[in-house]
């Protein structure tokens, strides 16, 4: 078998398998009649993404830009937080409970009380998904630095290294493939985050286009705007993954 | 230098603590080696060859007795950074080059305010064989290359003493016998006092000017095989009927070490 065959074959099997879905999505709405404001059949979904581009881009932006802050936010405040837990374990006891009870609060009763605090504007979507970006980056990243041998440290000691320089040299290398693992999973959440900010309250974005297109039964715009939600988080992803590919060449 | 020992122990004890539990790893070792001295430590497993190398290194705080290395403690001579370690596994960093890896000696732990190092990471890199691959990943080397790289970083800086862990026991016997080539090779080029752990007995004998025995529980040296005499008109052939008889003495040596 020949690499580029492979390679073809590598291609073919997914697109097989969207194909299928989309072509058993289609058969259900057609073969049950099911009306178009319960469920379009894909290619309504698909003409009307064409036909409401404008609108679909229009409501793309904020919620990119949203998802793209929190993102930033709540993944930094993360990896700082991993840093100080690291290094103090008194600090890392107190505190590590609390993230820990945070996390269990539902994001959709989070929300809410974000939006009290913050308002109507970005912010509070911000926020929120920085909130859901927070937990699985701090964990991976506890681990990630302190996933060092004894070994490695035993070396750094014979060449009497600074914690400093152990931190720069060693910990955090070997914390990288841990935090893009972190990094994979915000990448997608980070839009969820920004799309249930949207929902609680706002005039644009794509979280308010899929509450608009609910209520007004308008449902070949809401599945459109779920192709448009999944393509956002698809670029996020497919941007950590590159940017892993460039920054992890050893692993 | 005034100090005529390269190294000096007198009355070692280790003792470690797991779980509430004593265990004595060393109990009054006394060792003198000569500066430039190659002296291999070979003992049944337990007998704590591996803790009097750490003792050396400042990685195992001791609980009696006195070491000296060129007169400086061990936690001095650390600090000024006049060791070299080999540990088993190569423990090279893999995302950094060959190179880079080597440079990580002089990078860390200041080892420039002590001197300018007489061989540059290029020509370290250059004397372990390894001129041609500087820009590789660890990754991409085979198990005897990484020691060698692993011994170009440790040389970094012309450390006064260089303790190497059972640096060849993971590698296949073809690539270890040349490995002690280099080595050898190595050590006279450098003039470097050495100290190597091994489970081996030819590579204790090949290596060595001196092998010291040691028996366990508690870890202790039970005897010494000056070499000299037999290697003075040079190395010893792996087939020669001298090699065949200090193997054989240093074997039973190790019989009534409890090995």
């Amino acid at each position: 078998m020949t690499r580029s065959g492979d390679a073809a074959r590598g291609w073919l099997l997914p697109v097989l398998g969207f194909v299928s879905i989309l072509v058993l999505w289609h058969a259900v709405v057609v073969l049950l009649q099911v009306p178009e404001f319960v469920a379009p059949t894909p290619l309504a979904a698909l003409r009307t993404l064409g036909d409401r581009w404008p609108l679909l881009l229009q409501n793309f932006w904020p919620t990119a830009v949203e998802a793209l802050a929190g993102f930033l936010l709540g993944n930094t405040l993360a990896v700082l937080t991993a840093v100080v837990f690291v290094h103090s374990r008194l600090v890392e006891r107190a505190y590590f409970p609390v993230a820990v009870f945070f996390n269990t609060i539902p994001v959709l009763a989070l929300a809410p009380i974000l939006v009290l605090i913050f308002g109507l504007g970005m912010l509070p979507k911000i926020v929120i998904a920085a909130v859901i970006c927070f937990f699985p980056t701090l964990v991976n990243m506890i681990r990630g630095l302190e996933a060092v041998g004894r070994p490695e440290l035993e070396l750094m000691r014979v060449l009497n290294a600074s914690r400093l320089e152990i931190f720069w040299r060693l910990r955090v290398p070997r914390s990288l493939p841990f935090l893009f693992a972190a990094l994979r999973i915000a990448s997608t959440t980070c839009v969820v985050g920004a799309i249930v900010g949207e929902w609680i309250g706002a005039n644009n974005g794509l979280g308010a286009l899929i509450i608009q297109a609910t209520f007004n039964y308008q449902s070949p715009l809401l599945y459109a705007t779920l192709f448009v939600s999944s393509g956002l988080a698809l670029l996020f992803f497919g941007a950590v993954v590159a940017l892993e590919k460039r920054v992890l060449r050893w692993s | 230098m005034a100090e005529p020992f390269a190294v000096r122990m007198a009355g070692i004890g280790v003792v470690f603590e797991r779980d509430g539990q004593r265990f004595e790893a060393l109990r009054t070792v006394s060792l003198e080696l000569a500066a430039g001295a190659f002296v291999c430590l070979i003992g049944p497993s337990g007998c704590g060859k591996s803790t009097l190398l750490r003792v050396l290194a400042d990685l195992v705080p001791i609980a009696g007795g006195e070491a000296r290395i060129l007169g400086q403690t061990p936690a001095e001579a650390r600090a000024a950074r006049r060791l070299g370690f080999c540990f088993q596994d190569a423990t090279l960093l893999p995302w950094r080059t060959v190179i880079a890896n080597v440079r990580l000696a002089l990078e860390v732990g200041r080892p420039a305010a002590a001197r300018p190092p007489r061989r540059s990471p290029e020509e370290l890199l250059e004397l372990v064989g390894l001129g041609a691959r500087l820009d590789a990943l660890p990754g991409e080397l085979s198990g005897g290359m990484r020691q060698r790289v692993a011994i170009a970083r440790a040389l970094v800086g012309d450390p006064a003493l260089l303790l190497m862990d059972e640096p060849f026991g993971a590698l296949d016997e073809l690539t270890r016998d040349r490995l002690n080539d280099e080595l050898l090779r190595i050590w006279q080029e450098t003039g470097t006092t050495i100290v190597f752990v091994t489970h081996s007995l030819g590579e204790a004998v090949y290596l060595g000017q001196e092998v010291v025995v040691m028996a366990a529980g508690p870890g202790r040296i039970h005897a010494r095989l000056d070499l000299r005499p037999a290697k003075a008109e040079g190395g010893l052939g792996r087939d020669s009927a001298t090699f065949a008889a200090l193997t054989g003495e240093l074997r039973s040596l190790l019989a009534e070490a409890g090995a």
